[in-house]
């Protein structure tokens, strides 16, 4: 059963990951990557990783996420 | 029934890292190929904790008389990718601002514009 | 044409690489030597239920000092690229109203959450947990605090003060151990080891969690408010 449920994250993942290289909208690309990391932070508590999900959950969706937009908010006030 | 999550999990993983570096090495917008990084530093945190995945293994957390109640999985790659992960971020950071900077400098994001380095 | 082919070309070399590591693996059914030592001693050396926090703090330790090394080194960097001189500052930038219900939730979820970072740094040795995922949660707190008033501005004299002297004593914990104990560095006997489960046990490893995780986690809310400051240049 977990297999199947780490199959179709996996699934999710990877959309997400092609997404995210493929897409021209910057924000968009930005938002896929930050489901890459939610996804991943399932996989680690699938593989009974349960510290290294709590870190993913909230480095790889949250803290990463915000500081790319930090960084899209700033290159386009540069830009007047 | 679940005899083969850790090769599908590390099957992921692989095909994570393998996208990002594509990304990495193919897109000519600065802020992608750090988004590609960022792919690839995910895959391959995956892979290693899929390594030290045992069959069955539960987390390598004991109870409370200190007694290991059933098979554990590996905690040294877990422990690695714990710190793997923090440093990922403090990296990605420190690139994003590189970015910042070089933008302000050149107002593009295009690295095919950078060629002061270039001989 | 030459530069994609090259992108191709390293592309399948890295698939190559990984490729061997993906068919020999078999999903073991046994641990590594290290993996089973760790198991069946980890307990009684470092009196953690732990096993992930008593490698990461205590067997492992000199390589979590490296890894808070290197972090300071990106947020100090970071904030040598992005500080704003007074002169180009803008006071009060004027940003996209914040809606009622982000305002409200902030204000009601931020202690919390902060409350959260700081249960799962304390009991760090006992469930999952510790001085990073704490570290990491608390700063995810002051991001939910910035989203919602980005004119917020951090106190940076508490912020240093806090990431220093947590520094500072991680090492000295670290230096005591080699010098008094026989334990080496970072060892957590300096205290009595307890009955594992209890709250306070474990020798030092409380205490090496709690400034662990205030190092983490005021180091990683200082690199967010750099980001968010850095907007206000004109």
């Amino acid at each position: 059963m977990l297999t199947v449920l780490a199959a179709i994250l996996g699934i999710a993942a990877v959309v997400g990951a092609y997404y995210a290289i493929h897409n021209e909208k910057l924000t968009a690309a930005i938002i896929a990557s930050g489901i890459v990391g939610m996804v991943s932070s399932i996989l680690f508590l699938l593989l009974a990783a349960p510290d290294v999900a709590m870190t993913e959950a909230s480095i790889g969706s949250a803290l990463t996420t915000a500081i790319f937009f930090f960084t899209l908010n700033k290159i386009r006030q540069t830009n007047g | 029934m679940d005899q083969y999550l850790g090769q599908v999990v590390m099957a992921i993983g692989f095909i994570l890292a393998i996208l990002g570096l594509y990304g990495l090495l193919s897109q000519k917008n600065m802020i992608k190929m750090i988004l590609g990084f960022s792919i690839f530093t995910t895959g391959v945190n995956i892979i290693m904790v899929a390594i030290g995945y045992v069959k069955g293994g539960t987390a390598p957390i004991l109870d409370a008389e200190g007694n290991a109640v059933a098979k554990f999985v590996d905690p040294v790659p877990q422990a690695l990718v714990l710190t793997s992960i923090v440093i990922g971020l403090g990296v990605t950071a420190m690139m994003l601002a590189y970015v910042m900077k070089l933008y302000q400098d050149k107002k593009s994001l295009n690295i095919n514009d950078y060629k002061d380095l270039k001989w | 044409m030459d530069k994609k082919f090259m992108v191709a070309l390293l592309v399948a070399a890295m698939a190559v690489i990984l490729f061997p590591l993906f068919q020999s693996f078999e999903g073991g059914t046994q641990l590594s030597e290290l993996g089973q030592y760790y198991t069946q001693n980890g307990v009684s050396d470092t009196g953690a239920t732990n096993l992930v926090a008593s490698v990461v703090v205590t067997y492992r330790g000199l390589d979590t000092l490296g890894e808070v090394t290197i972090l300071f080194l990106a947020a100090s960097i970071i904030s040598f690229f992005l500080s704003v001189s007074k002169d180009d500052r803008i006071e009060n930038r004027t940003v996209m109203s914040v809606t009622e219900i982000l305002s409200t939730a902030s204000q009601t979820l931020v202690p919390i959450i902060v409350l959260v970072g700081a249960y799962i740094l304390v009991n760090g040795h006992l469930t999952p947990g510790g001085g990073f995922q704490g570290g990491a949660i608390i700063a995810s707190g002051t991001l939910l605090m910035f989203l919602a008033n980005p004119n917020h501005k951090l106190n940076h004299t508490i912020i240093h003060v806090i990431e220093s002297t947590s520094g500072i004593a991680f090492v000295a914990i670290g230096v005591i151990g080699v010098l008094m104990m026989d334990g080496g560095f970072l060892s957590n006997k300096l205290f009595d080891l307890g009955t594992p489960g209890e709250v306070i046990s474990a020798g030092a490893m409380p205490l090496i969690n709690i400034f662990l995780g205030l190092k983490v986690g005021t180091e990683l809310s200082n690199v967010l408010g750099i980001f968010v400051e850095s907007q206000n240049e004109k």
